[in-house]
């Protein structure tokens, strides 16, 4: 006991008495293994933006991001006054909301479910069996809904035509495409997202229930004013996470399931700056669209927090 | 859970309603995987009219032959194979290191550094940018495009360093300083042995990330011998079938070829590729489940 009382007391000292050139000094392999990551940062994360400045010139590739014209906003006038911006901004943000609307409680409501079931064989069964699907690629995924989607044989389709129902043509008709995002979205990852919340639960007071039970509180009424208060705080971070990438959904699985027919219904921001960028080589004009895109994905998350902190006292900062 | 004196007339029925949601939410999850399987080995004919509806039906193991026996598909797994296991060197490399060094409080500048990687989590270059970046650099068609710009993670650097600094005692590192023990050598003899969980859990999650990824490798490389799995699925499960299927334009490539004289062959060679592709993670899957969920858990301990 008293040597350790020396030896913090022999390390509080050396830190204190220190000048901070010293303790620099002292730890100088911590900067050593700090290197590759801040450089890799600064390559790869810090030199895109770096050639962000394109948004705001006529890029020339013979003459490189320094040596092209200046055009000023241009291309952003340009992308604001196009006819498709309004169809862009609608699909982006409706999926979106759709997406967050129904995905977004579906883990919370399962997490909960999980909760309330006895540890067993049961409840490790179901656990393991709905984590699955997160580890499915996402061209896998997509490769499964256009099967299961497919007019004449798919299994969807025809367990449709099962019930008597007249099924869609899901991929074709713009109509669905939404939905369909949505739900394959859904199937894909509620369970994998009841962990996060599942880790909350876990800190819950059994003291809480106890005194609960004694005053008469039902099951459902201990979940509903104990169990679920308890997780709002991580309910409020996801939010804000969730709602910070608003713009930058699913862009993979969208470009994937994306065809001639669905378009109108299926064409995001991400996926016109894709298109307009690399297939056409538009460089400038869908860096400015995607730097529209970051400012607003910005936007939303700093106003997001900050309601948050003035409402709940939970934010990311 | 809290163990009741008695549960009333209500709790069992709330409880029974749970039991009856967690029943369908397994079934609505596990029934499109085994009937994948199932479809994968049975007679295409039942599968496509509809008389294969749970457990396989004229087994047939062709689809497997047919995958096995495409060489692109053969190609394609080795490449993922190599790009995953260099991949996945490469962060551990670049994010055990410095995640250590942002865990400890000694550090002078780590909320600097903090600051500098947090906030590519937030804004980023886009799109354009990064791929003239990469072009730039003159990595288009090379491996390199496809792991030098996802060499580590913001998430799983705050996940390891949430990991290194609720487990690893202060007191151990101050008593190996007082011994004399470098840095260099604290971390790779004390902190690393220690630290088995999160290098597993590290090495799953980027794992997982190289096996499955595909658009990297969709605007980085045009040689297709050096195309990763998900590339040839892309092209066998969402290319051809779109083209065949929803605009009857002509398709190339030898699937296609096997599609169009046998429309049935390329629905078992559907099947069976999910499977071979998707089988590697869902069969080590539940043995490493443990970890995957203590990454996930240790990155939610501080948001």
């Amino acid at each position: 006991m008293k040597g350790k009382r020396q030896l913090t007391a022999v390390s509080g000292n050396h830190l204190k008495n220190k000048s901070l050139g010293k303790r620099i000094w002292q730890n100088w392999e911590l900067y050593l293994f700090m290197a590759p990551a801040l450089l890799y940062f600064l390559v790869f994360h810090y030199g895109p933006m770096y050639g962000i400045q394109i948004a705001f010139k006529n890029f020339i590739p013979s003459k490189g991001i320094t040596g092209s014209p200046w055009v000023g906003f241009e291309h952003f006038e340009r992308f604001f006054n196009s006819y498709y911006f309004w169809d862009l901004l609608w699909n982006t943000f409706s999926i979106s909301f759709y997406e967050l609307a129904i995905g977004f409680p579906l883990p919370i409501i399962l997490a909960l479910a999980f909760n309330e079931v006895r540890n067993g064989p049961f409840k490790k069964t179901v656990q393991t069996v709905t984590y699955a699907p997160h580890f499915i690629s996402v061209v896998v995924m997509a490769g499964m809904i256009i099967t299961f989607l497919s007019p004449s044989t798919g299994m969807i389709v025809r367990f449709i035509e099962l019930l008597g129902m007249e099924p869609a043509a899901f991929l074709t008709d713009p109509a669905w495409f939404k939905t369909v995002y949505v739900l394959s979205g859904v199937w894909q990852s509620t369970g994998w997202g009841t962990i996060i919340y599942l880790a909350a639960l876990s800190g819950v007071d059994p003291q809480l229930h106890e005194a609960a039970i004694v005053d008469g509180a039902s099951r459902f009424k201990r979940m509903l004013h104990i169990n679920l208060p308890t997780i709002v705080p991580t309910i409020t971070i996801m939010l804000i996470l969730n709602m910070g990438n608003i713009l930058g959904l699913g862009f993979e699985k969208i470009l994937l399931l994306q065809n001639s027919l669905n378009m109108e219904a299926s064409d995001v921001i991400s996926t016109y700056v894709y298109r307009a960028g690399l297939v056409n080589a538009q460089y400038s004009f869908s860096t400015a669209v995607g730097l529209f895109n970051s400012v607003v994905n910005v936007i939303l998350l700093v106003t997001v927090n900050k309601i948050a902190k003035r409402t709940s006292e939970n934010s990311l900062w | 859970m809290v163990t009741t004196l008695k549960e009333s007339r209500g709790d069992k029925w709330f409880l029974v309603s749970t039991y009856i949601y967690l029943c369908l939410a397994l079934i609505v999850v596990v029934y499109p995987l085994i009937y994948i399987l199932s479809a994968s080995i049975s007679s295409p004919q039942d599968v496509n009219s509809g008389a294969m509806w749970l457990f396989p039906k004229n087994l047939t193991l062709d689809g497997y032959k047919l995958v096995f026996e495409n060489p692109k598909i053969w190609n394609g797994y080795m490449n993922t194979i190599i790009y995953t296991a260099l991949g996945t060197l490469l962060n551990l490399a670049v994010t055990l290191p410095a995640s250590y060094a942002l865990s400890r409080s000694d550090f002078v500048g780590r909320q600097l550094f903090m600051g500098f990687i947090l906030f590519t989590m937030f804004f980023s270059g886009g799109l354009v940018p990064s791929y003239l970046l990469i072009k730039n650099l003159g990595l288009i068609n090379s491996m390199g495009a496809l792991i030098l710009p996802v060499a580590a993670s913001v998430w799983n650097i705050v996940v390891a360093r949430t990991f290194f600094q609720s487990t690893i005692p202060k007191e151990l590192q101050e008593a190996a300083h007082i011994d004399g023990c470098t840095n260099l050598r604290l971390f790779i003899r004390i902190i690393l042995p220690l630290s088995a969980p999160i290098v597993a859990v590290m090495a799953l999650f980027y794992g997982v990330g190289h096996w499955n990824s595909y658009f990297p490798s969709l605007i980085y490389l045009n040689d297709e011998s050096k195309y990763p799995l998900q590339m040839v699925l892309r092209q066998i499960l969402v290319l051809q079938e779109m083209s065949a299927e929803t605009t009857g334009a002509a398709i190339n490539g030898e699937v296609a070829m096997a599609m169009n004289s046998k429309a049935e062959t390329a629905s078992l060679i559907k099947y069976g590729v999910i499977v071979v592709s998707t089988l590697p993670i869902i069969a080590v899957y539940p043995f490493l489940q443990r970890y995957f969920v203590q990454g996930v858990m240790i990155g939610s301990v501080k948001g």
